[in-house]
């Protein structure tokens, strides 16, 4: 974040007598600018936390007003509620299978086509197309049936329908997250395209080979953007909702092996309306997806190298 | 471009091979991944006896009535409405998020007001807010003011800059414009809001273009706040109509049923293959100037 340039020295008295009101009529201006977004983060990011929180400690079914009851859901939800701790079992095996994978095949594509002369741009725009697609359900269908007794993997391999195994069917949700790896290695490409070319003559005159060259220049100065793309996509992980949907039928199966986290709470929220229960699952969310969040900003202080703190 | 003269034909060839190599392993692996997309156009033009019967990706003879059984619909709604219910909504979005993602990212970028820098790190933060946080109590106010089972939930907000995803691409976007045009501008007597409208926002238009299409596809393809606030069945969008296929355990329907998602994904494709240089740029930027 940049702050504010103060203007250079004002040129002459008059000019400083001309610029002066509207200054102060900008900080009106910048209001009325701002206003829909104030508006917004007040109204439906800041307020409804606050509800939300107030309601995790109540019971309310959306008809009769909230009922308090302390930290009742929460105690239910940690001590009294086999599928609450599955969905969460579920939710953290997909996010610690799912963005792993689809990052390493980002970062090996986006190094596959980075030095590509011809044929990048439509390599790139290619790979990227299943992250558009991928969040739709018209492809949450096809994965559904691919995976299906009969389909393509049955076909071929003689498995069976994942969708229906326990475990194959939570691997099968994650391979579509996989799918879609395009956004983070267009990320990726154009990080290591800003990599300056210099660093890996001066290696090369070293003596580095590629392996030497991919370890102390590639992945320090690729860190912010591995980063960025960690960062990103685990918060969407954790999140994940259409593909479990379709591939489930909606329901979390099979055995509540796919019940992800947002699943169980569209459950309880909006067909069971366990409103308050809901909302405390809302919130415990808030907080596990901040302190992931924290987490990785810790460590990345040992990992993660900014060349702008030392040459700009 | 050829490889440098000097080397000797000896070195050059492995280059030429390694080349080769990664061309060959780019086309597999672009094939194992356009696979989904092969089976549903070749899946929604089967007649129903070969969808299981036939293990062939290709369709022995292209059923097109997979398609008119799909133009009917679902619930006695047909598809043209289904798609326009779905082009409505993303319509709205589209407008909403350009308009006051815009709006709120020329203050940030370039107007000086009391906890800018708060604000904006708050602004950035919402990024990163899960939308299962809100979705309860925006539900319960969407619901006071009797609008479920209406459109507002989904095209209101987007009014209100709450995707703030847009208005960082736009800062970071408008952070790149000479500020000597403001300037000229203010010296020609342009007031912030005409210097935003005459200079500022016809040299955002990438951004703008890049932000337009963003909101479209991910509106289009949202499931979840559509399953949430829409019931009736003529409100349903594409997407909507799709999801009662999912409980359909019959592989009979399966030609019609992905007749539809084709018609379904259509738009964006057309939309990425119209765009893909702002949609390719727009997500590298994303993560580089951040």
């Amino acid at each position: 974040m940049t702050t504010a340039q103060m203007p250079k020295a004002a040129p002459a008295p008059e000019a400083a007598a001309v610029r002066k009101p509207p200054r102060r009529r900008r900080e009106g201006a910048a209001w009325v600018f701002l206003s829909p977004w104030v508006l917004g983060a007040c109204v439906l990011t800041l307020l409804p936390m606050a509800v939300s929180l107030y309601l995790s400690f109540t019971d309310y079914d959306l008809f009769n007003s909230p009922n308090w009851v302390g930290l009742r859901n929460y105690t239910q939800m940690f001590t009294e509620d086999p599928r609450y701790w599955r969905s969460v079992v579920a939710t953290l095996t997909y996010v610690v299978i799912a963005v792993p994978l689809q990052l390493a095949l980002a970062l090996i594509v986006a190094l596959a086509l980075k030095n590509m002369k011809r044929g990048k741009g439509f390599y790139r725009s290619a790979f990227y197309a299943p992250s558009l697609l991928g969040a739709s359900m018209s492809i949450a269908l096809v994965w559904r049936a691919i995976f299906n007794d009969g389909g393509t993997i049955d076909n071929l391999f003689g498995t069976g329908g994942w969708v229906f195994k326990p475990g194959w069917a939570l691997l099968a949700v994650a391979l579509l997250t996989v799918w879609q790896f395009g956004a983070p290695m267009v990320i990726f490409l154009a990080g290591l395209q800003q990599i300056p070319g210099e660093l890996y003559e001066a290696a090369e005159v070293d003596g580095a080979g590629r392996w030497r060259q991919f370890l102390s220049i590639t992945v320090p100065m690729l860190s912010p953007v591995i980063f960025f793309n960690l960062v990103l996509q685990t918060i969407q992980a954790f999140q994940v909702f259409t593909p479990a949907f379709a591939i489930s039928a909606g329901k979390g199966g099979p055995a509540d092996s796919t019940l992800f986290y947002t699943l169980y709470l569209y459950d309880r929220g909006f067909v069971a309306s366990h409103m308050g229960y809901a909302s405390a699952m809302a919130w415990v969310l808030l907080i596990v997806i901040g302190v992931v969040t924290a987490v990785l900003f810790r460590t990345s202080r040992s990992w993660v190298f900014y060349a702008s703190e030392g040459d700009r | 471009m050829t490889t440098t003269t000097t080397s000797t034909p000896a070195v050059r060839m492995p280059v030429a091979w390694a080349r080769a190599a990664l061309h060959a392993g780019c086309l597999a692996a672009l094939l194992v991944m356009l696979y989904p997309l092969a089976w549903l156009l070749a899946t929604s033009l089967k007649p129903a006896d070969e969808v299981i019967a036939s293990l062939d990706l290709l369709p022995g003879r292209l059923e097109w009535s997979n398609y008119e059984t799909a133009l009917e619909g679902v619930n006695d709604i047909s598809v043209g409405r289904l798609l326009g219910n779905s082009l409505l909504i993303a319509g709205g979005a589209v407008v909403g998020n350009v308009l006051s993602c815009s709006l709120a990212a020329y203050a940030f970028a370039r107007l000086r007001f009391r906890f800018r820098g708060p604000l904006f790190a708050f602004m950035i933060a919402t990024i990163m807010l899960p939308h299962h946080a809100v979705l309860i109590p925006q539900y319960i106010i969407f619901n006071q003011l009797g609008m479920v089972n209406t459109y507002w939930p989904l095209i209101l907000p987007k009014f209100l800059a709450t995707e703030a995803f847009f208005v960082f691409l736009i800062v970071q976007f408008m952070r790149g414009l000479p500020r000597e045009l403001e300037e000229a501008a203010r010296i020609d007597g342009c007031g912030p809001f005409r210097s935003f409208l005459l200079v500022i926002l016809p040299l955002t238009r990438p951004a703008l273009i890049t932000t337009a299409i963003f909101t479209f596809i991910w509106t289009w393809n949202d499931f979840f706040t559509q399953l949430i606030y829409l019931f009736s069945p003529e409100k349903f969008t594409l997407t909507l109509a799709l999801r009662s296929f999912v409980d359909a355990s019959s592989t009979s329907a399966f030609g019609p049923m992905f007749a539809m998602s084709v018609i379904a994904l259509l738009p964006i494709v057309l939309f990425f293959l119209a765009f893909q240089r702002f949609l390719v740029e727009g997500m590298a930027n994303s993560g580089i100037k951040g």
